[in-house]
């Protein structure tokens, strides 16, 4: 058993060049452990590396907090933040292992679809930006090299006023989710709807998008039609957590929902 | 590797040859059996304790990735031979069946406490969301809470 705890960047990089596994809170990979699924004897802890804990408007380090996140993030991931697990969970997982690990049911990923962010990834040859769908790539299937970190999330500057998050699941604390949703809305009535656990990767719902953005005060009609949209759009897969048909539906209400409060903040 | 940290003020040494998590060396090499081992998928709490003054499980730290850490178990939180005013709380109300859990909600409860004195029934189920107590004897373990916290006890 190996483990070393980098002083920088740096190090960090050349340990995962050298193929040592990199662990950040712990939340996923020790699981994998206990479980005996994953047996890393060589470990480069990440936990106190302050080089990737960076956190400003546009540019959130893969070391930050679900903690620091719900209190200081942009609003919609603050909200999806305030779901992970409980607070146990949120003082140790960070954001750049729910971006490594790529769950379908990952609550911080779509968001990441909704504000279209990009993923930095970093190796000892520098850093490279992949936007969100070319990163994201399957079923915790990524497009990360394995001499890579991901470093940051990073973001446009000029985020959506109106975006809402939420999910549902079959309580309320420390559940995984059966589906999430991320809406978000401009002055001009630019729409974004994206949704977790409903594909191999968070996904956008681009024709109910469409519809919706060119609508200023929709009737019920049309949100109706919004919700069969979105229903229509995803691509759920029955598993031990829910049906693909209870899927399509909890999608359909969650995203007209989450409209409808963008709308109601728009009046407001 | 032996790998060194803190717990509860001592310094302390423990051999790690595989992926252990800080929980199975608390019990299995330094006697610390307050925290509990039920889940080791994060799931259940009882395995709490705080790392550089952060609630998280032990059951979800690798060993290793302690060192050098301060690490604080529910044996930590009063002097010996005291009871934190969180155990005296969770005395006076009868929040204890069998126990297994209660040293998880400690911790937490400690943690709470000092980040926040006056907390609210709703502040005090959000902040023990991570502990389950499997006898399921949540009304007294919530009113021994807000007993402590100040509010009114239905
Ligand atoms: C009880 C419980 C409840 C949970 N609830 C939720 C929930 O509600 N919603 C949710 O989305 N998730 C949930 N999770 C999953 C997990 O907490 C999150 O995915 C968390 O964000 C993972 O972050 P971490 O820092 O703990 O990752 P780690 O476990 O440290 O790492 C995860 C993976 O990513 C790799 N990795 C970590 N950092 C980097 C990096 N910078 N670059 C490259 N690779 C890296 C690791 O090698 C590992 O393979 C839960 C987990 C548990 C145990
Ligand atoms: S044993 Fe750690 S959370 Fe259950
Ligand atoms: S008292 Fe028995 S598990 Fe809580």
């Amino acid at each position: 058993m190996e483990v070393i705890h980098p002083r920088n960047l740096e190090e960090a990089l050349a340990a995962v060049a050298d193929g040592m596994t990199p662990l950040a809170g712990g939340t996923d990979l020790m699981v994998e452990v206990n479980y005996g699924q994953k047996r890393p004897e060589r470990v480069v802890a990440l936990r106190r590396l302050a080089d990737i804990a960076d956190f400003s408007p546009t540019r959130i380090g893969a070391g930050v907090r679900w903690r620091r996140i719900e209190k200081e993030g942009p609003r919609a991931l603050a909200q999806a933040a305030r779901t992970v697990g409980s607070p146990q969970i949120r003082n140790a997982g960070t954001i750049g292992g729910n971006v490594a690990t790529a769950s379908p049911a990952g609550d911080g990923l779509p968001f990441l679809a909704a504000v279209d962010a990009s993923i930095e990834l970093t190796s000892g040859s520098g850093s490279r930006l992949l936007r969100w769908d070319e990163y994201f790539v399957g079923v915790k299937q990524t497009a990360r090299r394995s001499d890579e970190l991901v470093t940051a999330i990073v973001l446009a500057d000029d985020l959506p006023e109106r975006q809402e998050f939420a999910k549902v699941g079959v309580r309320n604390a420390m559940v995984i989710s059966t589906v999430c949703c991320v809406v978000t809305r401009r002055e001009d009535g630019a729409t974004t709807v994206a949704l977790g656990s409903v594909a191999p990767t968070p996904m956008r719902a681009r024709r109910a998008e469409e519809m919706i953005s060119s609508e200023r005060s929709p009737s019920e009609a049309t949100l109706a039609e919004f919700a069969r949209l979105v229903s229509e759009e995803v691509a759920p897969i029955t598993d031990h957590r829910s049906t693909e048909e209870y899927r399509r539906h909890a999608a359909g209400v969650l995203a007209r929902r989450l409209l409808e409060r963008c709308l109601r903040r728009e009046a407001a | 590797m032996i790998i060194g940290f803190r717990l509860n003020g001592q310094e302390v040494t423990a051999r790690v040859d595989h992926p252990a998590s800080l929980l199975d060396v608390l019990r299995d090499q330094l006697g610390a059996y307050g925290s509990k081992n039920a889940c080791e998928q994060g799931e259940c709490g009882s395995c709490s304790v705080l790392l550089d003054g952060e609630l998280v499980c032990s059951c979800l730290v690798l060993a290793a990735d302690a060192e050098g850490s301060e690490v604080t178990t529910v044996e930590g939180v009063a002097p010996e031979g005291e009871l934190h005013p969180v155990q005296e709380a969770m005395n006076r109300v009868g929040a204890v069946q069998c126990g297994f859990c209660t040293p998880g909600f400690v911790v937490a409860a400690v943690d709470l406490f000092e980040r926040n004195p006056h907390p609210t029934s709703r502040e005090i189920k959000e902040a023990l969301a991570g502990n389950i107590c499997r006898c399921t004897g949540y009304g007294a373990i919530i009113r021994a809470f807000e007993e402590l916290a100040g509010r009114e006890v239905r």
